[in-house]
Parts: C-alpha cells; sequence; structure tokens
C-alpha cells in the first residue's frame, strides 16, 4: 500500500468526522516530503506504544483470561492456564440459568434486585435532574451558580466516603430516622429490613402470606412471590444515596442543552399566549429530547454497575435483598473463590450492559447533530 | 397553582413562581448540602454526642478526639499511598493520554483508525466487569499487593485519549507546520508547540484524572490486600466493615470519611468550570 493513499483516506474520514466540508480537507495542510512521511509513522507508532501495551495488557488481555477462567473450575491455587486446572465448558453458565440451585438463585435475586433498582432509580434521578435544570436556568434567578454548584457537588465526592455518611444519616436512631419522628413515623432499621416495598404495600391492604398461586412455583429458580416483592427497605436507602450522587451530573447536561435552546423562541411562545407549561411541553422538552435519551441510557448502564455503595453499606444484606450482579461476581470470586461462577456472571453482565448500549447507539444513530452541541469547545 | 384562575395567574403569576421556585430551591440545596453538614458536625462530636442528636449541626462538646485517633491508626499511610498513586497515576495519563492522542488526531501512520476504535470500543467496556479480569493479570504477572498493582493498570485510560485526540483536532494547524518546516522533529512540536496551546484540555484531563484516581475504590479491591499498601477509599471502607472492634464509632468513620473528601472538595473550588466542562464532555462520548 502507498503511503499516499492511506494519508489521504485518512484525511478525508477526518474531515468527515469533524463536519468540515470534504473540500478543505485537502488544501489544508502542505505535503512533507518522504523523509518526514516516515518519521510520522515512527513516531506515531511510538507515540501510541504505551497506550496500546498498557491497554493491551489490563484490559484485553485479561478479559480473554477472564472467558477461559469462566470454562473453569479455577478455585485461585497457582495458574489458571496450568493444565491442572478442571475445564467445565458452559457450566458455570448454565449453572445460572437452567440448573436449580443456590448459584442460580442468588444470581436470580440479584438480577431481581437490580431491575427494581434500575426500574426506580433511572426515572427518578431523570425527573429531579430535569426539574432542577429547569429551575437552575431561570432567567430572573439569583444565585445561578451557587445551586448548580450545591447540586453538583455530591457527584465528584468519593462514593466511599458519601457512603459512610449515608450509613450514619440511615443509621436506626439517625438523621433520617429523626426527621420522620417529627412528622409522626416511626423509621425503619434500615439495613436490616429485608421487606420489600410491594410485599409491604400488599401488607396493608391485608394480603400479608402469600397467596398459593404466587408461592408455589415462579420462573427461574425464583417464586413469583419472590419475583414482585419490590425493593427492598434497605434497598431503599442506597437508591436515595445514588440518586442524590447522580442527579447533578444529569442536571449539568440538560442545563447544557438548556442553554443552546434560542432565548428567542420561549419569548414568541410567550407572547403568543402559551402558558408556562404548554411551553415547557411543546417548545422545550422536544428540544431536549437527545439529552433526553442520553441522560436514560447513561443512566440504565450506570445502574447495572452498582457496587461502591453496596460494597460500604450493606453487602448484600439483609437477607440478599441488596445484591447486584457486580456484587455478586465480586463475592463469588474473591470471597466464595469460585472464581469460574464469578467470571461467567460478570460476563452476563456485561452482555446486559452491551445490550443496552447497542439499544443506546441504535436509539440515538439519527441524533448526533443535536449532540455535538455538548463539544467541548463549543 | 393549578386552582388560580387565569385572570389571577396573570396578576400573581410572577411573583408566585418566583417564590415557589426559589422555595424549591432552596430546599434541595438543603437536601444536597445538609449531609456534608452532618458529616462535617459529627465528626467533632463524641460518640454518645453523635448517637443523640445525629441531626445538629452544632457539636456538643466539640471535640478532635476523632482525628487524634486517625492520626495515630493507619489513616496517615492511606493518605500518603493516595496521595502517590494519584499523583502518578495523573502524570502519566496526563502525558501518556496526550501523547497517543496527539499521535491518532495528527500523525499519519498505518493502523491508527484500528487504534482509534479499539479506543472507542474499551471506552465502552463497564469497570465493573473487569474486577476478575484484573485481578487474574495482576496475579499472573507476579504484581498482586504491589504498588505497581495499584498504579500500572490505572496509568492511561481510554477516555482520556478520546478527550485529547477531539482537542487536537480543533486547533489549527499552522503552528505545529511552522514549527515542522523550520525543522523540529515530531516529538520537538508536540512537546514545545501543541502541549502549551492545549492548556485548557491538559488541566481538565488533569482534573478529570485526580479526582478519579482519589475517589477510586474497586481496583484497590483486586489489586491489594495488605493493610499498608491501602489508598484512603479503601482504608475508610474497611473502617466500615468492623476493623474498629466495639461500638459504632461514627465520629472516627465520618472523619475519616470528611478527611477524605476534602482534597477534591479544594480542587473543585479551585477549578468548577472544568469539572463542568468534564461533565458535559462525557455527555459528548456517551
Amino acid at each position: 500500500m502507498s503511503t499516499v493513499t492511506t494519508a489521504s483516506a485518512d484525511r478525508d474520514d477526518r474531515s468527515a468526522g469533524g463536519g468540515r466540508p470534504a473540500t478543505n480537507g485537502h488544501g489544508g495542510r502542505p505535503r512533507f516530503g518522504r523523509g518526514i512521511r516516515s518519521n510520522e509513522r515512527i513516531a506515531g507508532w511510538l507515540f501510541v506504544a504505551p497506550v496500546i501495551v498498557l491497554l493491551g495488557v489490563f484490559f484485553l488481555a485479561p478479559i480473554i483470561m477472564a472467558f477461559w477462567v469462566s470454562l473453569t473450575d479455577w478455585q485461585g491455587q497457582g495458574s489458571p492456564f496450568k493444565s491442572g486446572v478442571p475445564f467445565v465448558g458452559g457450566d458455570n453458565y448454565t449453572r445460572l440459568f437452567t440448573e436449580d440451585g443456590l448459584a442460580r438463585r442468588d444470581f436470580m435475586t440479584s438480577i431481581r434486585n437490580n431491575l427494581y433498582y434500575v426500574a426506580i432509580v433511572v426515572p427518578v434521578q431523570t425527573v429531579l435532574a430535569l426539574g432542577l435544570a429547569l429551575l437552575v436556568n431561570n432567567r430572573m434567578l439569583k444565585g445561578k451558580s451557587f445551586f448548580r454548584t450545591a447540586f453538583y457537588f455530591p457527584s465528584v465526592t468519593s462514593s466511599v466516603a458519601i457512603s459512610v455518611v449515608f450509613l450514619f444519616m440511615f443509621a436506626n436512631s439517625g438523621a433520617i430516622n429523626g426527621i420522620l419522628s417529627f412528622f409522626g413515623i416511626d423509621g425503619p432499621a434500615w439495613f436490616s429490613d429485608a421487606r420489600g416495598l410491594i410485599h409491604l404495600i400488599l401488607g396493608v391492604v391485608g394480603v400479608d402470606n402469600p397467596p398459593q398461586a404466587l408461592s408455589s412455583g415462579g420462573p427461574l429458580g425464583l417464586t413469583w412471590w419472590d419475583w414482585l416483592s419490590g425493593p427492598s427497605v434497605a434497598m431503599c436507602a442506597i437508591m436515595a444515596l445514588v440518586i442524590w450522587t447522580t442527579s447533578g451530573t444529569f442536571m449539568l447536561m440538560f442545563l447544557a442543552a438548556l442553554q443552546s435552546v434560542p432565548v428567542a423562541l420561549d419569548e414568541a411562545s410567550e407572547l403568543d399566549g402559551a402558558s408556562r407549561w404548554q411551553r415547557l411541553r411543546y417548545v422545550t422538552l422536544p428540544l431536549l429530547k437527545p439529552t433526553m435519551f442520553l441522560v436514560l441510557t447513561l443512566g440504565l448502564i450506570g445502574t447495572w454497575q452498582v457496587f461502591d455503595q453496596i460494597y460500604v453499606m450493606s453487602q448484600g444484606n439483609p437477607a440478599k435483598t441488596t445484591l447486584t450482579p457486580a456484587f455478586l461476581s465480586y463475592r463469588t470470586a474473591f470471597k466464595d473463590f469460585d472464581y469460574g461462577r464469578g467470571a461467567a456472571i460478570s460476563f452476563v453482565l456485561f452482555l446486559i450492559i452491551v445490550v443496552l448500549t447497542l439499544a443506546q447507539r441504535w436509539v440515538m444513530r439519527d441524533r448526533d447533530e443535536p449532540r455535538r452541541r455538548f463539544r467541548w469547545l463549543r | 397553582m393549578a386552582t388560580l384562575t387565569e385572570a389571577k395567574r396573570r396578576r400573581h403569576g410572577g411573583m408566585v413562581n418566583t417564590v415557589v421556585g426559589y422555595a424549591v430551591l432552596i430546599f434541595f440545596a438543603l437536601v444536597f448540602i445538609y449531609p456534608f453538614v452532618i458529616q462535617l458536625a459529627n465528626s467533632f462530636k463524641s460518640e454518645p454526642d453523635a448517637a443523640a442528636n445525629p441531626l445538629s449541626p452544632v457539636p456538643h462538646p466539640v471535640t478532635t478526639d476523632s482525628f487524634a485517633r486517625l492520626l495515630d491508626g493507619d489513616f496517615p499511610l492511606w493518605l500518603g499511598n493516595s496521595v502517590l498513586v494519584a499523583v502518578v497515576v495523573t502524570v502519566g495519563r496526563v502525558f501518556l493520554d496526550s501523547l497517543a492522542g496527539y499521535a491518532l488526531a495528527r500523525l499519519r501512520f498505518g493502523g491508527r483508525k484500528a487504534i482509534f476504535a479499539t479506543i472507542v470500543a474499551i471506552m465502552a467496556v463497564p469497570g465493573v466487569v473487569l474486577f476478575i479480569p484484573k485481578f487474574l493479570v495482576l496475579n499472573q504477572l507476579g504484581i498482586y499487593d504491589t504498588y505497581t498493582a495499584l498504579i500500572l493498570p490505572l496509568l492511561v485510560d481510554a477516555a482520556g485519549v478520546f478527550i485529547m485526540k477531539q482537542f487536537f483536532e480543533s486547533i489549527p494547524l499552522s503552528l505545529e507546520e511552522a514549527a515542522r518546516i523550520d525543522g523540529a522533529g515530531v516529538f520537538r512540536t508536540f512537546w514545545s508547540v501543541v502541549l502549551p496551546s492545549a492548556r485548557p484540555a491538559l488541566i481538565t484531563l488533569t482534573i478529570l484524572s485526580f479526582q478519579g484516581t482519589w475517589n477510586e475504590f474497586p481496583h484497590t479491591l483486586v489489586a491489594v490486600q495488605d493493610p499498608s499498601l491501602f489508598t484512603l477509599p479503601r482504608g475508610v471502607a474497611n473502617l466500615v466493615s468492623g476493623a474498629l472492634g466495639s461500638g459504632t464509632q461514627y465520629p472516627l468513620k465520618l472523619g475519616a470519611a470528611l478527611l477524605a473528601t476534602i482534597p477534591v472538595a479544594i480542587i473543585f473550588a479551585i477549578f468548577q468550570r472544568y469539572f463542568v466542562r468534564g461533565a458535559t464532555e462525557g455527555a459528548e462520548k456517551g
């Protein structure tokens, strides 16, 4: 392959990617002599070499190694690549899905917990972030930067440190229960309360014991009654923490999008007599649609990865109701020394997240133009 | 407000909206800030006081007992480890990420597109699925439970390369061309002409790297187990999981969490706009 064709092909690609007119792509740069060109080739490889080596050794190779381990019964002794390690094929995966037993029950419980967690955290943090962004974006607001800072600051702090603070606030006689008792509510013992929210609501209307139809069977190793538990009280405390820490970042994304909504558009619709709600519904929200998709999918991807908070606050307890796939894979490998099954769990989780990411790409495929607004030197 | 008639709303709407708007904002500002007040106040309380009045912002009596105990224990060691890891990783990332970012943006060499595609793919790999893989490779290389294990895997990050590539593509070519025509080599051009003009991007990357490494927790969990190699998040997590013996000892834990938060808080206060830029840049790469 000649250097000249590679170079011009690359340059075409670059000008297309940067959104510049294709005709400028060729005229922008003087042609260097052959010596400089080969210099560039060597320098290019030297410049990327450290990144390639480190990412190769600590990202790509480990993923392949872990896939191998997920097909074995390695218990952590010696090297997993020696001949003595038993090869079990897809057993670690089938134990998660088709064989009845503790492995599947724990895995499905973690999936259930994470599903409820996603179903509550994603909508709540999105609505909260959007609401705060709309309020902060008010043209007349004084102290705008104070509010923005206040809402964003939790996002930049250490997840471990902030988990400690919330552990203290949700303690039995802690701040949250203190506030609840002010309103005459007897707060629960948050982190030892495994009761599910849906079960609690059913209890209020008198359904204390599971109906026979729900408790006698169900899919994938859990009864219908277990699937329909709702998030436990303990999980609610963790969800509160996560919503509190992530809303600020998403608020900033909405804010960046709102600031690119032309003021004239808003004013014009105001003069036309549109109410505040109508302006929000028919002018602002449609313009925020790309950001909304982005926040929702980033939220989806992020919520399937919850780990730090679980590790610090509950370790999957009480009664496994805060177990998530990420924490279960860690625990299975590093506490139960069943590295094969731990790795299998993380590959299933990987698959879930990849599917969600691809779904995002697919939904966003025609929306490249608005996303450019986030380009970082606007 | 929905019950107001249209006429009333015309008259009062603006003011009512403003008052309600401020009330909601102040309520949420309290919700977002008060946990830090609780953290600060309770780390200066005695244990019975913290247990009895967790909400009170005023310690009674004020005691620095928990900090004295922290300084007596392993805390200074964790702090030192955190500083070491965060500084080395930040310097490494800023240098190596911008080298690679520059090459991918400006230098023409075979395989460039494939490398960039791989880096974008790596950015999409969720961190939590890498716990076991990372442990396996550190174990295999014989560096598990060493400073090398804490630092080396964090030394470059795909997102940083991506950010720098985007930036280098956005600055004009003319400066570099002048330098190259004057006969400066590729590295000379990069080091003394391109990098100085990349200051805003370098500051953003420095801050994001420092904050990310300072707060990093799961990596330490799979890289080391010796308490003398713990960084602050790992040490604080260890305090919580019962390394303290009797009692809840919340003032001590909150004090440790507070000290672990302060450096990032200071950097945030000074460089807030770079954090904001980083967050919206995150939106771009998603």
